[in-house]
C-alpha cells in the first residue's frame, strides 16, 4: 500500500497544475461565494406615483431607496419603469388605499420588498386608539377581550444580523470538499487508464485496498489542507463564528471527505476516459449543491426531490457545519447526520472497493476458476 | 516449474480473441510469440500475466509477486522519473536492500540509461521507455517474464541492448515469453508460437517451424501472373512465390530452401487463402 502512497504523492506533486487547482480554486469560491452569492436584500430602488408621491416618499425607510417621486403620474407609468428596470417596487397613492408594485421577476428583493411593506404596513396601525374605538362599540364587560398587546420583541439566534456569508461559508467547506474529492480524484484511475499503466497495475502485487487508498490518500490530505484553508479565511473574512466542538467539525469533515473520495474513484473505475469522468462527477456534483439544503432549504422541496436529498453526503455535512460552527451542536444534536454520512461512506466505499477487485482481479472473475497453491488457474 | 496455457480460449469484446492456444514456458527459455497486428498476442500474454480471464483451457502462472510485465503501452509513469518508475515497482514487489539497489544500477547501465535517473518518464524516447518498462519488469527477478512486443518502433543499437536484458533474464533462469511483429527476432527464441486470428498456425524451434512449410516455395525476379499473384510476395527486390503443390511455376522461377520468415508468411498466406477459400 505505502508504494502505492507514494507513487500517487509523487504523481499529484508534478501536476502543478492540478495541485494550484486544488489550493487556488476553493479560495476563489469561498470568495465568489461569501461575497457574491447573499441574499441579503439591503437596497431596493423605488418609485413613488401619485398626488400623494413627495409626503409618501419623505416617509419611506430602509430598504426602499427612492428612485424618483413623480405626483403627476399613475399606475400606468409605474408600470412601466418596473418594466424598465428603473425600479424593484413601486408605491401608487391617491384614491383610498395605496398600492404596491413589486418585481416577482427578481426573487429575493420580491420577497425582502413584500416583507418590508408588511412591516410598514403594521408600523401604521395605531393600536392603542383601535382598541379604544372598539370598547366604545362593544357591549360592557366585553371589552377585557382586547389586551393591550406588547411589542413583539424578536431575538435572532445564531445569526443575529441574519448574514448569508454566516450560513454560507460552513456550506461551502463541504462544496469545496465535494469538488475536490469527487471531480479531481475521479480522474486517478482514468489517468492510469489513459497513460496505458492500468493493466500493469492489475497483475502488480496489490491489493484492490491498496490502491484505492493510495489513490484516496494525496487528495486526502490536499483536502484536509483545503478545509482548514476555506474555514480559517471564511472565520476571518467573514467572521463566520465557531460555537461548537472543532473536534466534531474535523471529524464530520474527514468522514465527509472519504465519502466523497471513494465516491470520486468510484467515478474513476467506471470511466473510460477524462470526459466520461468529469461527465458522471459533474452529476453527483450538482444535485449536492442544489439540492443538499447549502442553497434551498430541504423544507420547501418536493417529497421525491427531498429524498434523493437524503442521499447526497452534502446535505448532512451542511447540517454538521452549520449545526457545529452556527448553533454550537454537539454528538448529541448531530448523532443522526454522523450515522447517516457513516452509512453512505460505507455504501460508497464497498462500491469502489468491489469494482476495484473487478477491475485488478480480472482472472479471477466471476466464474470458477481454480488456482492452487502453485499458480495454476483453470476456466 | 513450467508455465504456460493449455487449451486457452479468451474472448475479449464479444470476439473470440484466442482459440484452443498451447504455450509451455519453462524456466531459463525465451519463447517468442509471433504475428502481425490482431493475431491475439497481447490477448495470450494478458492473458498469462492474469489481466484477462480464459473462457476457458488452463493458466499455468507463478504468483503475482513472481511475474514481471512489461504490456504493450510500456508500462512506465509519463509523471515519474526513471529512479522513481523503478522505485514504484521495487517497492511493490518487495524488492529492497543493497542487492536490489546494485542490481537497479547494472540493468540501468547494460540498458544505456545510467545517468537519466531524474528524467520523467514522458521525457524518454521510445526506446528508452522500452528498455525501462523491461528493467521494471524484471527487476524483481521474476520466475516468469512477460514482454509484449519490447522491440516494436525501438532503433537497432536500443533493440539490441533490450535484447541483452530478455537473454540476461533467461540466463537468471526466468522463463520469458515475448511478443513480437519481427520474425527475426523469433528466430532468437528457444521455441516460437505462430499466431493469426487467435489461431495457433505454427509452433515448435524456428528450424522446426521453417521445415514444416508445406508446398515449395521459388525466387524469381519478375513478378507473377494470374491467380499466383495471391501467392507471392517481396522479399527485399527478388519476389518469393508459394507453391501449394508439386507443380512448378515455369520459367524464370528457381526453387529455393524456405526460413523462417518464408514459413510465417506461407503460414499466414494459407490462413488467409484458406479464409477467403482459395486453394490453400
Amino acid at each position: 500500500m505505502w508504494a502505492m502512497v507514494v507513487k500517487e504523492f509523487l504523481q499529484l506533486r508534478r501536476d502543478r497544475r492540478t495541485l494550484a487547482m486544488m489550493i487556488v480554486l476553493p479560495l476563489m469560491l469561498l470568495i465568489i461565494f461569501g461575497y457574491a452569492a447573499s441574499f441579503d436584500v439591503s437596497r431596493i430602488p423605488t418609485v413613488v406615483v401619485g398626488p400623494s408621491a413627495k409626503a409618501y416618499a419623505q416617509r419611506l425607510e430602509k430598504p426602499f431607496a427612492l428612485a424618483g417621486a413623480y405626483p403627476a403620474q399613475g399606475l400606468a407609468a409605474a408600470r412601466r419603469d418596473l418594466r424598465d428596470g428603473k425600479a424593484d417596487v413601486a408605491f401608487v397613492t391617491g384614491g383610498g388605499a395605496t398600492r404596491v408594485l413589486v418585481n416577482g421577476a427578481d426573487l429575493f428583493t420580491a420577497r425582502a420588498a413584500e416583507t418590508a411593506v408588511a412591516r410598514m404596513a403594521a408600523a401604521q396601525v395605531d393600536l392603542p386608539r383601535l382598541q379604544a374605538q372598539l370598547r366604545r362599540l362593544l357591549p360592557p364587560g366585553h371589552g377585557d377581550l382586547f389586551h393591550t398587546p406588547r411589542p413583539t420583541k424578536v431575538d435572532v439566534l445564531y445569526n443575529p444580523g441574519l448574514k448569508t456569508a454566516l450560513v454560507m461559508v460552513p456550506g461551502l467547506a463541504g462544496v469545496i470538499l465535494v469538488f475536490i474529492g469527487t471531480l479531481i480524484a475521479s480522474l486517478g484511475v482514468v489517468r492510469e487508464r489513459q497513460a496505458g499503466t492500468f493493466e500493469q497495475l492489475a497483475v502488480m502485487p496489490l491489493s484492490p485496498w491498496d490502491v484505492l487508498i493510495g489513490k484516496i490518500a494525496p487528495y486526502f490530505l490536499v483536502a484536509a489542507v483545503d478545509l482548514g484553508l476555506v474555514l480559517g479565511v471564511g472565520m476571518w473574512l467573514f467572521d463566520v463564528p465557531m460555537h461548537g466542538s472543532w473536534a466534531l467539525l474535523i471529524l464530520g469533515a474527514l468522514l465527509f471527505l472519504f465519502v466523497t473520495l471513494s465516491i470520486g474513484v468510484l467515478i474513476s473505475s467506471v470511466s473510460q476516459n477524462q470526459g466520461q469522468a468529469i461527465q458522471l462527477a459533474m452529476l453527483t456534483v450538482l444535485p449536492q449543491i442544489l439540492l443538499s439544503g447549502l442553497i434551498f432549504p430541504l423544507s420547501s422541496m418536493a417529497v421525491g426531490v427531498r429524498w434523493i436529498a437524503y442521499v447526497l453526503p452534502l446535505t448532512y455535512f451542511v447540517e454538521i457545519s452549520r449545526g457545529v460552527m452556527l448553533q454550537g451542536q454537539t454528538v448529541a444534536d448531530l448523532w443522526r447526520p454522523f450515522v447517516y454520512l457513516a452509512a453512505l461512506g460505507a455504501v460508497a466505499v464497498t462500491f469502489a472497493t468491489l469494482r476495484f477487485y473487478r477491475l485488478l482481479n480480472p482472472a479471477a472473475g466471476r466464474d470458477r476458476h481454480r488456482t492452487s497453491a502453485a499458480g495454476k488457474v483453470r476456466a | 516449474m513450467t508455465f504456460g496455457l493449455r487449451g486457452v480460449s479468451v474472448r475479449r469484446g464479444g470476439v473470440l480473441a484466442l482459440q484452443d492456444v498451447d504455450i509451455v514456458l519453462p524456466p531459463g527459455e525465451v519463447r517468442v510469440v509471433v504475428g502481425g497486428d490482431g493475431a491475439g498476442k497481447t490477448t495470450l500474454l494478458s492473458t498469462l500475466a492474469g489481466a484477462l480471464r480464459p473462457m476457458e483451457g488452463e493458466v499455468l502462472r507463478p504468483e503475482a509477486r513472481r511475474i514481471g510485465y512489461l504490456p504493450a503501452a510500456s508500462g512506465v509513469y509519463p509523471d515519474l522519473s526513471v529512479a522513481e518508475n523503478l522505485a514504484f515497482a521495487a517497492a511493490a514487489y518487495g524488492s529492497r536492500g543493497a542487492q536490489a539497489r546494485e542490481r537497479r544500477r547494472m540493468l540501468l547501465a547494460r540498458a544505456g540509461l545510467a545517468g537519466v535517473e531524474q528524467r520523467l518518464g514522458a521525457q524518454l524516447s521510445g526506446g528508452m521507455r522500452q528498455k525501462l518498462g523491461v528493467i521494471r519488469a524484471m527487476l524483481h527477478h521474476p520466475d516468469l517474464l512477460i514482454l509484449d512486443e519490447p522491440t516494436t518502433g525501438v532503433d537497432p543499437v536500443s533493440r539490441r541492448e533490450l535484447w541483452w536484458l530478455i537473454a540476461h533474464a533467461a540466463a537468471e533462469g526466468s522463463a520469458v515469453v515475448v511478443a513480437t511483429t519481427y520474425v527475426d527476432e523469433a528466430e532468437r527464441a528457444a521455441e516460437l508460437l505462430l499466431l493469426d486470428h487467435g489461431r495457433t498456425l505454427g509452433s515448435g524451434t524456428p528450424q522446426a517451424v521453417a521445415a514444416a512449410m508445406p508446398g515449395r516455395l521459388y525466387a524469381g525476379d519478375d513478378p507473377p501472373r494470374g491467380d499466383a499473384v495471391d501467392r507471392a510476395w517481396r522479399r527485399g527486390r527478388p519476389w518469393r512465390l508459394w507453391c501449394p503443390d508439386e507443380q512448378a511455376p515455369g520459367k524464370g522461377w528457381r526453387e529455393v530452401r524456405a526460413d523462417l520468415q518464408d514459413a510465417v508468411t506461407v503460414a499466414l498466406l494459407r490462413w488467409e487463402l484458406s479464409r477467403r477459400g482459395g486453394a490453400a
